[in-house]
């Protein structure tokens, strides 16, 4: 039988829109609050199992063609290019560097190369916790 | 009576009434006699207590910490929208895999629905 969850997928689409902009919110947030890149990776996939909850893989692939497995690989080098950048410069592997920016809009600003690094993890989170979810319920 | 006696008056106040909306659901889910009663109660005051209890905490913070948070207002309005949905779709899913109602009830709007999508499903299977 075919249910009618009009209710369940109206929801997800609201929904949907308050949990990513949250996890974004957490992830920019990490530096100086609770948050970071981790947290903010799992926010967001868990929006996107809302919406394999309310619709289902094949609608969310299509509106979302992205290859998971990719993610995670431009993650690793994304934090391994971030950590490699002292190496270059003549200092040990790690090493960061921040300096304050004046930024339109903004304002000043203290802009960080462990943001970088965050990028990164945040991406391998969701394209790793992506990657299981699919492959454990995409059996057809 | 300055502000901030005053401002401590609303924060108590909203702050009990939610806990006492929190234990009226723990009652009501001991003592409801089947599955769409206590979803009634745990989905409809928990909501409402959870959510003034976020108020009281949002006004604490900002009328006597002077610290303004919006993640509070975000989760309450997160909270409206999905206490009530999930109640709707644990309901739902009780219904549907055959969860009898309570002996006394007297209307059951959603049966004939029910029983004629059930009817015209196994009709285009025959087919």
């Amino acid at each position: 039988m075919k249910t009618n969850d009009v209710i369940l997928k109206t929801t997800a689409q609201v929904v949907f829109f308050i949990i990513f902009l949250f996890s974004i919110h957490i992830f920019l947030a990490g530096h100086f609050a609770p948050g970071g890149g981790f947290v903010g990776g799992l926010l967001t996939s868990s929006a996107l199992v809302l919406l394999l909850l309310a619709y289902d893989l094949k609608t969310v692939q299509t509106l979302l063609p992205i290859n998971y497995t990719i993610m995670t690989a431009s993650g690793l080098v994304l934090a391994l290019g971030t950590a490699s950048i002292g190496m270059f410069l003549g200092r040990p592997f790690f090493k960061h560097y921040f300096d304050h920016f004046y930024l339109p809009l903004i304002g000043d600003t203290e802009l960080h190369t462990a943001m970088l690094f965050d990028t990164g993890v945040y991406l391998v989170v969701v394209g790793v916790t992506m990657t299981i979810i699919q492959s454990i319920g995409g059996d057809d | 009576m300055n502000v901030i006696v005053l401002a401590n008056i609303l924060i108590v106040l909203t702050i009990s009434f939610g806990a006492i909306f929190i234990l009226i659901t723990a009652i009501g889910l001991i003592r409801l006699p089947d599955v769409y009663t206590r979803a009634h109660a745990a989905s409809k005051s928990a909501t409402l207590g959870v959510m003034s209890i976020l108020i009281g905490v949002f006004l604490h913070f900002w009328l006597i910490e002077d610290h303004f948070n919006p993640r509070i207002l975000l989760g309450i309005l997160f909270l409206f929208i999905t206490g009530p949905v999930g109640g709707h779709v644990m309901s739902r899913a009780a219904y549907f895999s055959g969860v009898k109602t309570w002996k006394g009830t007297v209307k059951d709007e959603l049966k004939p629905e029910y029983e004629r999508k059930v009817k015209e499903t196994s009709l285009k299977i025959k087919e």
